[in-house]
């Protein structure tokens, strides 16, 4: 069972803000599928080896060349807040 | 119009009997008309498609059409299209006007397709109901009451409704064939690998893939011969031939055996499916397809590996949603937030408060799912353990297909659910997927098709061949819907 502390712990890790509104239900149903995803302890996997991709093959490699070229202005039009083509930010340096 | 497919369509643009403009605005008028009540399009580009229809015409007027040249699709919202809003059915990406195609985007445009707008999905694609999204919940078109099934649920609405002819998903655990089989139509998740995943928005890197949502399997052919092959873009994509799926799907299929999974049949599957799925597979040996009982021994441990392995994927590719370059940002943007901790800093907060406000209950789960099995002390535990068990799904199928060419089951335990009814209980809503999911954790190419009906909804029987045997597939598909009249179905109202 995942608590409240537990959550507050992964959401300071995950970046991610839940209300108190939504901690019960937050709490409840995290816990259901920790619950469910524990059934794979049960599986025998000794000797096996992890499969973390489909593919089969190694990894592409491209040159380290420049292919990309700026196009800050299009970019920073989605951005929230911009100043000087700088993305504005809380201040982290006093 | 509307009731003609894709393949149809095409050919009567080329003979003249239509005109691309006409066609783009016989399925503008159609959206205009049914939408309301189906909430399967985020945004409409009626003014882009009528641009672009008339540039086709001008093309078939010089006989210079290629394979697509005049015919409209939709997009799911999930992939990036220059210029027009990308949401991902999210309110983190409500204000995201994409600054380039992806690159399945591009191609179709080149071949000629006519972009009629992009369709709603659940939010950042985790869902199996498209209730999660950020614009509603998408209705069914055999009864609004129902859910068309999620992600991809507004492509596969808009396809079942007729209002588009066909449409672009993608699939991480079933997202394009178990919508497909709740709405009645024909769903192709390829390998993984075989389309490019470039600018199309990343849920798990490991098993997303686009594919088509489509009437027919002929049609599914046209679209997947454009949409697949190499991209330099994406360092996942096949560097393998493309074949003429459009062609080898009427090519007549010799010899195949059927794999079918006596444990798809569990106690889990509605009686209505399962009649349907076998009596499906009964008129597949009817056609000369020989049949052959097989077990996917670790099937029942797809789900519990795939939460652990798309969770972990997701959080960390959903960081990227910060606030900061792009994407949701929560009011007021500095200074101090609701919630803060002594000792947190500013930018901390921030980044909390954006992505707490941007992200919708689901998507907040499953990042902390991923985050929790990712922490320290536990990733052995769930992650390794989820790829160790990946391991033992994908060996079940290279084992299967040593004897069978398709393995062939149904593609969900139920018909349509009701809107709201699943919303309560995650784990009943992530089990909409258990038969989905292990093509997903293996990469294989997987097809849903409509199969029949049980209380007058529609059934999904679900098709999975080796790694890059889409033509096979698409073969087999093709060959059972010459046979049968089940994708002619159209909802009432619809017709």
């Amino acid at each position: 069972m995942l608590g409240p502390d537990d959550i507050r712990r992964l959401c300071r890790l995950a970046r991610l803000e839940i209300t108190p509104a939504e901690m019960a239900d937050v709490s409840a149903k995290l816990s259901s599928i920790v619950a469910m995803v524990g059934e794979l302890q049960a599986v025998a996997t000794d000797g096996v080896a992890p499969m973390a991709h489909p593919l089969d093959r190694p990894q592409r490699l491209r040159p380290d060349t420049v292919t990309e070229v700026d196009r800050h202005e299009l970019y920073q039009q989605n951005a929230p807040l911009v100043e000087r083509d700088l993305y504005l930010v809380p201040k982290v340096i006093e | 119009m509307h009731t003609r497919t894709l393949t149809q369509l095409a050919g009567d643009l080329r003979a003249r009997r239509v005109s691309a403009t006409e066609l783009t605005r016989h399925f503008l008028d159609r959206i205009g008309r049914f939408d309301k009540t189906l909430n399967a399009f985020v945004t409409v580009t009626g003014e882009q498609a009528l641009t672009q229809a008339a540039a086709a015409d001008r093309r078939l007027a010089k006989s210079e059409a290629t394979l697509l040249t005049g015919l409209p699709i939709a997009h799911k919202d999930i992939f990036c299209t220059s210029g027009v809003k990308t949401s991902c059915g999210s309110r983190m990406l409500d204000n995201f006007i994409a600054p380039y195609d992806a690159t399945i985007v591009d191609r179709l445009q080149n071949a000629g397709a006519v972009m009629l707008g992009k369709t709603n999905m659940d939010e950042f694609a985790m869902g199996s109901s498209n209730e999660t999204s950020f614009y509603g919940p998408v209705r069914n078109p055999w009864n609004p009451a129902l859910v068309p099934g999620g992600s991809s649920g507004g492509s596969a609405a808009a396809v079942a409704s007729r209002i588009a002819p066909a449409a672009t998903g993608t699939d991480t655990g079933g997202s394009i064939r178990q919508p497909a089989a709740l709405t009645g139509i024909t769903g192709l998740k390829p390998t993984y690998g075989r389309v490019s995943r470039y600018g199309m928005i990343a849920f798990a890197s490991s098993l997303d893939q686009a594919g088509t949502l489509t009437r027919t399997a002929e049609d599914s052919a046209l679209l997947l011969e454009v949409m697949a092959g190499f991209d330099e873009r994406d360092s996942t994509s096949l560097d393998e031939p493309v074949p003429r799926y459009s062609q080898l799907v009427n090519e007549p299929w010799d010899d195949i055996t059927i794999g079918v999974p006596e444990n798809f049949f569990d106690k889990g599957l509605d009686a209505g499916n399962a009649a349907a799925v076998r009596a499906a597979l009964a008129e597949l040996e009817k056609l000369g397809a020989r049949l052959k009982s097989i077990e996917l021994t670790h099937l029942h441990h797809s789900v519990p590996a795939y939460y652990v392995v798309a969770p972990a994927e997701a959080s960390s590719n959903l960081s990227r949603f910060d606030g900061v370059r792009f994407g949701h940002r929560a009011n007021p943007p500095f200074g101090d937030y609701q919630g803060a901790r002594a000792g947190d800093d500013d930018l901390t907060t921030f980044y909390m408060r954006n992505r707490g406000e941007g992200f919708g209950a689901e998507v907040k789960r499953r990042i902390l799912t991923g985050t929790y099995v990712l922490s320290a002390g536990y990733y052995d535990a769930y992650y390794l353990q989820a790829q160790k068990v990946r391991t033992l799904v994908s060996d079940d199928f290279a084992r299967a297909f040593r004897e069978v060419d398709v393995v062939a089951g149904p593609t969900t335990p139920s018909p349509a659910f009701g809107i709201g009814q699943k919303t309560s209980d995650p784990i009943e809503m992530y089990l909409n997927d258990i038969y989905t999911i292990a093509a997903n954790l293996a990469g294989l190419p997987a097809m849903s098709l409509p199969c029949g009906f049980v209380r007058d909804l529609p059934v999904g029987l679900q098709l999975i061949a080796p790694p890059l045997a889409e033509a096979r597939l698409l073969k087999v598909a093709h060959y059972f819907q010459k046979a049968t009249d089940w994708h002619e179905r159209v909802p009432q109202g619809y017709a």
